[in-house]
């Protein structure tokens, strides 16, 4: 296997996700099968080649820094899973 | 003919003649979505009251001494992963069960700008990852041609909506063929426009340096005015291209007499279905016999391009899909003793299993000690790819491949293995890495009746000379007049 159980729960946790024991399985498996397929690039000599992050390349556009938008709390907070006067309310962070 | 029927092209003309009301076209789209959804599954949500209140306003526009914008009246379907302000946008998520846009894309403002009436949303993959639809987290739409088989995806209910005549038009969006694809599947239309052509601003992100947004039509005069409505520059979304929209409709019928179409070797390769082949081939010869002249041309490192995909596309999935943490929308886990407990329970409840692979896939590729062996070399990878499609363009002005390496494939057949999955869009996902535009024009059916495409592939911001050759191929042909029996 490619990749280890303990591996595939330190990436779920870096992912902040909480996998199962079943899902962990399956990862592993899953890894270590896509994971050798990608092993193919290695065929490839790339040591002069420049890595491409866009296709069509433009330059970053620049703007004056303007609120353009109104404000609008309401909207903005209507989606919140839970709310607390004008802020979104979270679980304890600190003890 | 029953009005749900009519291309937008047709319904215009009848719309500006009076003969047909904005409001009767409405309803007729919305009786016919009624009759069949139960058997389709295109539809997440039909936004009735609001499309009613659009078709008014389009009929006082058409009764007005005003001229009608391009799309007045056009009930149109939207993918769910496009924000539609006050309507539920899911993007195929449980995690987005619930969520209500307090904003419109643009590519939906635009729809409204041009008088469009958005009839719905449709199912797609959960964001927009799955070649099938079958990631949808809530049903699966399923193919009109015959219903045992997908749709495709991950724009599914995009072509199907089309396909079943439950909307004349509609949106989905292309990050490895997702448009073309389904659209192959459901013989109908598809376009994926160049990388910055049309903004994304408002449409939920996926993997932002390959995701488009573009049509699906009934034929290509239908694709090209809805490529007209949505495409140009957004000061909201700094990735669209400040470039000049050329007018779609005027050249449209330039014919292809001299056209220099290319046809690479690798798009033509052992495991396809033997019918796809023999009848984009056809279709190749159709274009000849109208002027056209294809050539031989290499894109030798195709092969590399589903591993390069799945790399780059994970890793920006892992990167965008961080936002679903249960804080500010979205599902959140009920009694959580910590914010970091909350965060990872709530992901792992909204989140669908395709959707966990990705993001742990892409966290994999991105993190400390992987991040040169994987995601550098899937950059460097990806620009030999585009390089291809460079050199390729110095001896030809459009590439013709198929589609998609098969037709609509049964539900269940390749859902045990992922990667069988991943590599239904082998001929698709290169022209996302390289940010072309890509055409899927409906060149006939197999023989279990199941609808063949073939797909034009243009240089950067060439969609004109893709919808010109397409259209000239609709006009000598029939293909895009079948409709499935439904």
């Amino acid at each position: 296997m490619r990749i280890s159980r303990e591996e595939v729960q330190h990436v779920a946790l870096l992912a902040r996700l909480e996998l199962s024991e079943a899902e962990e399985t399956e990862l592993v498996g899953h890894f270590d099968k896509v994971l050798s397929y990608m092993e193919k690039l290695s065929e490839l000599n790339t040591d002069d080649v420049q890595p491409l992050a866009h296709a069509v390349e433009v330059p970053a556009p620049l703007r004056e820094d303007q609120v353009t938008n109104q404000a609008n709390t309401d909207a903005l907070l209507q989606n919140a899973p839970e709310r607390q006067t004008n802020f979104f309310k979270v679980p304890k962070i600190i003890e | 003919m029953d009005p749900y029927r009519l291309t937008i092209h047709q319904a215009n003309n009848l719309l500006q003649s009076r003969a047909l009301s904005a409001r009767e076209l409405t309803q007729a789209v919305l009786e016919r979505i009624r009759a069949t959804d139960e058997t389709i599954h295109s539809y997440l949500t039909v936004s009735e009251k609001e499309a009613f209140v659009q078709a008014e306003e389009a009929d006082r526009i058409l009764a007005s001494n005003d001229p009608p914008p391009p799309l007045c009246g056009i009930p149109i379907a939207v993918k769910d992963i496009i924000l539609t302000k006050g309507i539920r946008s899911t993007a195929g998520s449980k995690i987005l069960e619930q969520f209500i846009p307090p904003y419109d894309a643009t590519v939906t403002q635009k729809l409204k700008d041009a008088g469009a009436v958005i009839i719905g949303k449709v199912n797609c993959d959960e964001f927009a990852m799955g070649s099938s639809n079958e990631n949808s987290a809530f049903f699966l739409s399923k193919n009109p041609w015959d219903v045992s088989r997908v749709p495709g995806g991950s724009s599914g209910g995009s072509a199907t909506a089309v396909a079943a005549d439950q909307a004349l038009a509609s949106l989905g969006t292309d990050t490895g063929g997702s448009i073309r694809q389904p659209a192959s599947f459901c013989g109908v239309v598809g376009l994926k426009p160049t990388y910055g052509r049309v903004s994304r601003f408002g449409v939920v992100a996926y993997a932002s340096s390959l995701d488009q947004v573009g049509p699906v039509a009934k034929d290509i005069r239908d694709c090209a005015t809805m490529l007209q409505v949505i495409a140009g520059y957004d000061p909201r979304e700094s990735t669209s291209v400040d470039t000049p929209v050329p007018d779609y409709q005027a050249n449209l019928e330039r014919g292809v007499k001299g056209l220099k179409i290319g046809i690479p070797k690798e798009y033509f390769v052992e495991g396809m279905q033997p019918e796809v082949e023999s009848t984009v081939r056809q279709s190749i010869e159709q274009l000849k016999a109208l002027g056209a002249e294809p050539v031989s041309i290499s894109l030798p490192h195709t092969e590399y391009a589903t591993a390069t995909y799945y790399i780059i596309a994970t890793a920006e999935a892992s990167s965008n899909l961080a936002r679903y943490d249960g804080v500010r929308y979205g599902h959140r886990a009920a009694q959580s003793e910590s914010l970091a407990e909350m965060y990872r329970q709530s992901r792992a409840q909204g989140f669908g299993p395709e959707v966990k692979r990705r993001i742990m896939l892409g966290t994999y590729v991105l993190s400390a000690g992987y991040y040169d062996a994987y995601y550098l070399k899937a950059q460097k990878v990806r620009n030999l790819i585009r390089q291809d499609f460079l050199n390729a363009f110095q001896d030809c002005d459009v590439i013709a491949t198929p589609t998609a390496p098969t037709t609509a494939f049964e539900i269940g057949e390749k859902t045990a293995d992922p990667l069988t999955m991943y590599l239904s869009d082998i001929f698709t996902i290169a022209v996302n890495l390289a940010g072309l535009p890509g055409l899927s024009v409906p060149c006939g059916f197999d023989d279990k009746g199941l609808p063949i495409s073939l797909q034009l592939i243009g240089q950067a911001f060439g969609e004109e000379a893709l919808l010109q050759t397409g259209y000239a191929y609709e006009q000598a042909t029939e293909w895009h007049t079948k409709r499935p029996g439904i």
